[in-house]
């Protein structure tokens, strides 16, 4: 797999990998890019990637009538059950193999994209379903942490602090309460998986994962982290310089559990403080007129903290003892 | 030659579908449709079929897995029942929208609340609007006959819409009948190749399923499915033309028993109609004038249909199994519509029973017919066989 | 925008069978603010095309490299990723934003240019 921007762009540079121009998703959004960098690794090693969407911004976006941006096969059926509806594509295609309808040497990529709403929240029952058969596909959630494609509202993903629309920060309450919901050690619980996060702000780690997943003998899961330039309140062009941050703070750490072996894949040895994100963005100044602002942005840092060395514990206690 | 088999409906329907041999299955257990999927696992598991078996983790998943397999070019059939078939409701409409060839049984069950595992119609009749074409079956042969017809009619170029073939919870599905089962190769010419439309894995031609449709275009989209169902009456005909030569069972969009010479006539769907035909022969060897029609296809609706045979008549009986709160019960409703505007229209009266399971006997299809012979139907008023008051 | 179909001249079941279509809408009207290309400081590193988020970076390869040439202004929202990522843009030794002549991409009010 060619590991640099300039061998991707000697391959891809006159080629849409899965997805065109002419899209309409908000200038500077990330999910097109974590779409790209997914289908082209996909694509330069030697996969043809058929694409299942969950309602949101992505799908929205790409497939209004009588326009498409996709160019590979693609299906949206509904919010909830993407992950359900790519287990029965790619289950007719083991059935077409074998009644050697199909070449059984063509080799599929079975994707699976989703916001985090319909993957958090709704679409949590029909993932975990998907995982659990041990389907051959590979789930990727473009995190945008709020469902962003309706305007901001609060989802389990969305970070404490955080003012969406359901979730306000108002007189009396400070935004979401809760903490992020942690999907990626829920979909690693399930044992028989790759799990992986990822960033844009990191192509190659991204692309390597990727890469993992498509080799991988069963499902995989991939938490994308993806910055919603519009509802972070943040500049259009901001989304790979907020992924860094939030990676450099440890709010998104990157790693990956592989059948319960831990491994993280970017050391942060002096981690920036959490506060420095939090202020870089809009959604939280709400937050930070209030009393108890410095409160929560506390919790958080702790839990950043102690969530970071946990996984460094992990990785030395599993190393090489993978649970199935 | 065929085979007379003691079986009961669930092992009539999956037996159907060995025959058929589709290429994926996914279902969720659901009383009384559980025997269904649990003979079909065992053919699954000894290797007698080639299907790929999804064990779904719900009926929403079930229903999005056949959809996901069917629009990737694969031959797919669920099986549900009451709540399962409510759970994926939003799913059923997707599916006939993306005119997926998706073949469904269902074993009729009523609606919780309070829950309740026995027959009644109303999970079929909570999908009329669905787009899906509705086949209604009055016991285990009717059952599986329409099951080895039912891909020819959703894949033909015409119609390309699902099927659900309705058959009573425990009546049909858990009750020992006589069946004669066609032989496996006559079943598999009859069925033929499954006829692929957009397959999602043909990657030289990439399609998109389900765009966002504005109020440009979705009005056009429900356009197409209002024009499929037009081509089913015509399209079901031939098929039954066809099974009728393989099977010696012709079929048609209602059966007709006993209606030359009545003045009263009965309309029933499922297996209450054994019950009817059974009082209709006693009460005509008392005299009476009496029939029955049972609607084999209840969407589409064929208006036509129900005014060539009830049209001028002296009463017709309407009974439903399932009630729609606040309004006529949905097959009263139905008939009552489409009498608007015959020449002669009969007397006509609306029985609701059976909810919940409750027992129809002989008994409570003489009082609806004794009310007809009195003349004494009153078509805004719903009246209940078998209720306690 | 294409003119309207009646339901007679559309595939069913809402499908869309001309992949990548959408290449036929201006995203371009989007803009406001216009990134311009100044080759003479460009290292061709490729990373404004890795991320540009609407493919609108033109590359082409020059004796087995790509090289950047220029940008799509049909597909271009201006959103200014491009600028933000392209390493010319920041003083390597001060880590202060470049001043404009020494940027590859400088981003300029959509006004300032006339309608193409």
């Amino acid at each position: 797999m060619p590991l640099n921007a300039i061998e991707l762009a000697k391959l891809f540079h006159d080629k849409n990998p899965g997805m065109t121009q002419g899209h309409r998703m908000c200038p500077g959004c990330a999910a097109p890019n974590v779409v790209r960098f997914a289908l082209m690794t996909a694509i330069a090693k030697g996969y043809e990637p058929v694409v299942g969407l969950a309602t949101g911004c992505l799908e929205v976006s790409t497939t209004i009538y009588p326009y498409t941006s996709w160019n590979v096969p693609y299906i949206h059926n509904a919010f909830e059950n993407v992950a359900a509806t790519i287990s029965g594509v790619e289950t007719a295609y083991r059935a077409l193999v074998k009644k050697g309808e199909i070449d059984k040497d063509k080799k599929y990529a079975f994707f699976a994209f989703g916001g985090d709403g319909g993957t958090y929240d709704i679409g949590l029952q029909s993932l975990s379903g998907a995982i659990e058969r041990g389907h051959k596909f590979i789930y990727i959630v473009y995190d945008n942490e709020g469902y962003m494609n309706t305007g901001n509202q609060r989802s389990g993903a969305t970070p404490p602090g955080s003012d969406t629309t359901t979730a306000p920060v108002g007189k009396k309450l400070p935004g979401k309460v809760q903490l992020k919901k942690n999907l990626v050690e829920i979909m690693a619980a399930h044992e028989n998986v790759y799990v992986a996060t990822v960033s844009i702000a990191e192509p190659m780690d991204f692309m390597k994962k990727i890469e993992k997943a498509l080799e991988f003998d069963g499902p995989s899961f991939i938490a994308a982290y993806s910055p919603c330039v519009r509802f972070w309140r943040v500049s259009d062009d901001k989304s790979v310089e907020i992924s860094k941050l939030a990676i450099e703070t440890l709010y998104w750490p990157l790693y990956e559990v592989e059948r319960g072996v831990y491994r993280v894949t970017k050391k942060i040895t002096n981690p920036k403080p959490i506060a420095e994100y939090i202020k870089a963005q809009g959604r939280f100044k709400p937050l930070l007129s209030r009393p108890d602002a410095q409160e929560i942005i506390d919790e958080l840092q702790e839990y950043v903290k102690i969530r970071y060395e946990r996984l460094l514990a992990l990785e030395e206690v599993t190393k090489d003892k993978p649970i199935r | 030659m065929p085979l007379k088999q003691a079986i009961t409906g669930a092992e009539a329907i999956a037996y159907a579908m060995k025959q058929i041999n589709p290429d994926v299955v996914a279902a969720y257990p659901i009383t009384p449709q559980t025997p269904v999927v649990e003979y079909f696992a065992k053919y699954v598991a000894d290797g007698v079929v080639d299907t790929e078996m999804i064990p779904v983790e719900s009926e929403h998943s079930a229903m999005s897995a056949v959809v996901g397999a069917a629009a990737a070019g694969a031959r797919a059939f669920t099986a549900t029942a009451s709540v399962g078939l409510a759970l994926m409701h939003e799913v059923v409409f997707i599916a006939a929208s993306l005119r997926l060839p998706i073949v469904m049984a269902v074993a009729n069950r009523a609606l919780s609340g309070p829950i309740n595992i026995h027959c009644d119609h109303s999970d079929a009749m909570a999908e009329r609007d669905s787009g899906w074409i509705q086949l209604w079956a009055e016991n285990a042969q009717e059952a599986y006959d329409f099951t080895v017809m039912a891909y020819r009619i959703a894949e033909h170029p015409d119609v390309r819409l699902p099927v659900m073939v309705n058959f009573d919870g425990f009546i049909i599905s858990h009750g020992v009948e006589v069946v004669e089962t066609l032989d496996d190769d006559v079943v598999k010419n009859f069925v033929g190749k499954p006829i692929k439309m957009y397959p999602l894995l043909d990657t030289s031609k990439p399609v998109t399923y389900g765009p966002l449709d504005l109020y440009d275009y979705y009005f056009e989209h429900k356009r197409q499915q209002i024009e499929a169902m037009k081509h089913v009456p015509r399209v079901f005909k031939e098929v039954a033309e066809e099974f009728a030569k393989i099977s010696g069972r012709k079929y048609d969009l209602l059966d007709e028993f006993m209606v030359d010479d009545a003045e009263y006539i009965m309309v029933a769907l499922g297996s209450t109609a054994g019950t009817i035909k059974h009082t209709v022969k006693e009460l005509r060897a008392e005299g009476k004038k009496v029939g029955l029609v049972k609607p084999w296809v209840f969407r589409p609706f064929v208006k036509s249909e129900f005014q060539r045979v009830l049209n001028a008549r002296k009463g017709v009986v309407v009974l439903d199994r399932s009630a729609s709160f606040g309004a006529e019960a949905p097959l009263y409703e139905a008939v009552k519509s489409a009498l608007y505007e015959v020449a002669v229209r009969p007397q006509i009266g609306s029985y609701v029973y059976g909810l919940g399971g409750r027992d129809i006997t002989p008994e409570h299809i003489r009082q609806a017919f004794e009310d007809a012979f009195k003349g004494n139907l009153i078509a805004d008023e719903e009246r209940y066989l078998g209720l306690r008051e | 925008m294409p003119e309207l179909k009646g339901w007679k001249e559309i595939p069913i079941g809402g499908l869309i069978v001309e992949p990548g279509n959408s290449k036929q809408y201006k995203t371009g009207t989007w803009r406001v603010m216009r990134p311009v290309y100044q080759p003479e400081n460009c290292i061709h590193c490729m990373q404004c095309w890795l991320y540009c988020p609407d493919q609108a970076i033109v590359v082409e390869i020059v004796d087995g490299k790509p090289k950047m040439k220029g940008y799509n202004y049909y597909y271009c929202k201006g959103c200014g990723l491009c600028a933000n990522v392209c390493p010319k843009s920041t003083d390597p030794r001060t880590k202060q934003p470049a001043p404009e002549d020494k940027r590859a991409i400088v981003m300029k009010p959509e006004t300032e240019f006339a309608e193409e």
